[in-house]
């Protein structure tokens, strides 16, 4: 007993000490087993792989980041970014009426219940989403069937006639692929909009529409403003979990690749680390430059 | 006065959310007692429920859902442990570099999984450490050590340092003050932050590709037969059962962090 009584009054009195101690055991843990296998990979970007061999050449140089701007490399570069933008987006424009609805409107029960209709899609498999939209997307699924009893086959075969975005069915075209993006990652806008948008005090609105602002004026000027810190927390993820995602343009979409697909095969079956290392940059810096800007608009005191 | 209840529109366009997110989860239920093996045909041209014996009679399904609790339970208990110490340093004090050290924590959310997978495999490669439990272990702890460091962070945030000053001057020495103070406060948000761990690490995919060599976890298996799909009826009765041992941490998690909003609120 005095020896606890010792060391815990030890630690009371030296704030600095306990707090090395608390913070000690993640921060290795971070440091080594992320951190330091993180820049040991990203450090092989400044070698190059010997043509001839297909072994590293351990040589510092920027051949293997010039090698980025090749024509096919940087085409992934810019799909990549087009596709994450483009999700972000209508992930913004599907989420924030039901963010709005379940801040304003929903009380009580039913405003737990939103919570819980959001909390489930967001943290229930991956796998199991991506399979659900196999089964949707596919030529002889769900949409299809909805369409021809509709007799609006027509309007489907329209969609996938259009040049770049469509193909042969919904499952092998970049629509699909943007489509599945889009609900993988929803919930992830959902929940920081929506707490945003709790925070908005309501005198507030109500002082503006006091004050002689249309409802349209108030949503432009007040609500909006409000609930942008929360918005672009949301877009922190829509954005990066697309930027890296792998798997779902693997299963749904046209063959085209994507900048994790590339990283993945680079250093699987392709064997070129240093450039899949270099390709491990892109998004990083992409995501630095993004948490910077977030961070300047009080995104992360949104989070 | 701003009118109230809510405009039709607005109230179509959540309710149109709401249906976007949960259709496609439904659609899988059905989808498990079709008697159509060859193709994803909608509607399913029959009725059967044979599909679930004939999951409960497959050995490799039942080891990669051993091999998933088990990685789900170490790494849990290690992100508890990391978590809950990360977020007790980051909201007690104020230190130099803790802004710096508070984006660290999330950074491995923050970043595309691809890049923890890739780094760790890589590091894997250089030290020559054959891919084992322990390496999958590695990968997952790592993310799930960030949503026991959230939950715990945002629970410490609402309460107030005052109880355990109050106790350590009533003679409490620091093992007490834990044990009986602090401990009741974090609880419940401990206990949602490991529910959240264990679901997040037992469907995790994409840092295991990197890291489990030939070893198959759920989702490995289930990854494997969406790319090349063989065993189709088969996948969907899976698939309910992944989205059945998910659903019941999250509700759980939901209620208790709920709960402890309103007894844990002592000086908000």
């Amino acid at each position: 007993m005095s020896l606890t009584r010792s060391i815990s009054n030890s630690l009371f009195k030296h704030p600095s000490g306990f707090l090395a101690l608390l913070l000690t055991p993640p921060l290795l843990w971070l440091g080594i087993a992320f951190l330091g296998s993180l820049s040991v990979f990203l450090f092989h970007a400044f070698f190059s792989i010997d043509e001839f061999s297909g072994f590293i050449k351990y040589e510092l140089t920027f051949s293997t980041f010039a090698e980025l701007f090749r024509l096919s490399n940087f085409d992934v570069i810019v799909r990549s970014l087009v596709m994450a933008t483009a999700v972000t987006l209508a992930s913004v424009v599907i989420a924030f009426p039901f963010a709005y609805f379940a801040a304003r409107f929903a009380r009580g029960k039913w405003k737990a219940l939103f919570y819980i209709l959001v909390m489930l899609p967001l943290w229930s498999s991956y796998l199991v989403k991506v399979y659900a939209w196999k089964l949707i997307l596919a030529k002889e699924g769900i949409i299809s069937w909805l369409a021809g009893e509709l007799h609006l086959t027509w309007a489907l075969d329209a969609l996938l006639a259009i040049p770049v975005i469509g193909g042969p069915s919904l499952s092998i075209s970049f629509l699909g692929t943007f489509l599945v993006f889009v609900y993988v990652w929803l919930p992830f806008m959902i929940l920081p909009t929506q707490a945003a948008l709790e925070r908005v005090p309501v005198n507030l609105i109500d002082a503006s529409s006091d004050l002689g602002g249309t409802p349209a004026q108030t949503f432009r000027n007040v609500i909006f403003p409000l609930a942008l810190p929360g918005i672009i927390a949301g877009s922190i993820f829509t954005f990066s979990l697309t930027l890296g995602d792998y798997i779902i343009p693997q299963i749904i979409g046209n063959s085209s690749y994507f900048l994790g697909q590339t990283v993945y095969t680079l250093q699987g079956t392709a064997g070129n680390i240093p450039l899949a290392a270099a390709f491990t940059v892109v998004p990083i810096v992409i995501m630095g430059i993004y948490l910077a800007i977030a961070k300047r608009m009080g995104a992360f005191d949104a989070l | 006065m701003r009118s109230e209840g809510s405009p039709l529109l607005l109230k179509i366009a959540a309710l149109a959310c709401v249906a976007f997110l949960h259709v496609p989860l439904l659609l899988i239920f059905l989808y498990a007692f079709t008697t159509e093996e060859k193709s994803f045909q909608f509607p399913p041209p029959g009725y059967t429920t044979k599909w679930f014996g004939v999951v409960w009679e497959r050995q490799d399904i039942w080891d990669a859902i051993g091999l998933s609790v088990k990685v789900a339970s170490i790494a849990t208990f290690l992100a508890l442990v990391l978590g809950t110490c990360a977020a007790a340093a980051v909201s007690r004090a104020k230190f130099f570099g803790r802004d710096h050290i508070s984006l660290l924590f999330i950074l491995p959310i923050a970043l595309p999984g691809i890049v923890t997978g890739i780094a760790l495999r890589s590091a894997f490669g250089i030290m020559d450490i054959p891919f084992s439990t322990w390496t999958i272990v590695l990968g997952h702890t790592t993310f799930c050590m960030v949503v026991v460091y959230n939950n715990v962070l945002a629970r410490f945030r609402r309460t107030s340092g005052n109880m355990i000053e109050a106790s350590m001057d009533l003679g409490a020495d620091g093992f007490q003050t834990f044990r009986y103070v602090v401990l009741p406060q974090i609880a419940s948000a401990l206990l949602a932050g490991g529910m959240l761990a264990f679901a997040l690490s037992f469907d995790e995919v994409i840092v295991t590709t990197f890291t489990a060599g030939q070893q198959s976890t759920l989702p490995i298996w289930m990854l494997n037969e969406l790319i090349r799909p063989r065993q189709r009826p088969i996948t969907n009765v899976v698939a309910i059962f992944v989205i059945a041992v998910t659903f019941i941490p999250i509700l759980a998690a939901y209620y208790l962090t709920r709960e402890g909003e309103h007894t844990g609120g002592a000086g908000k």
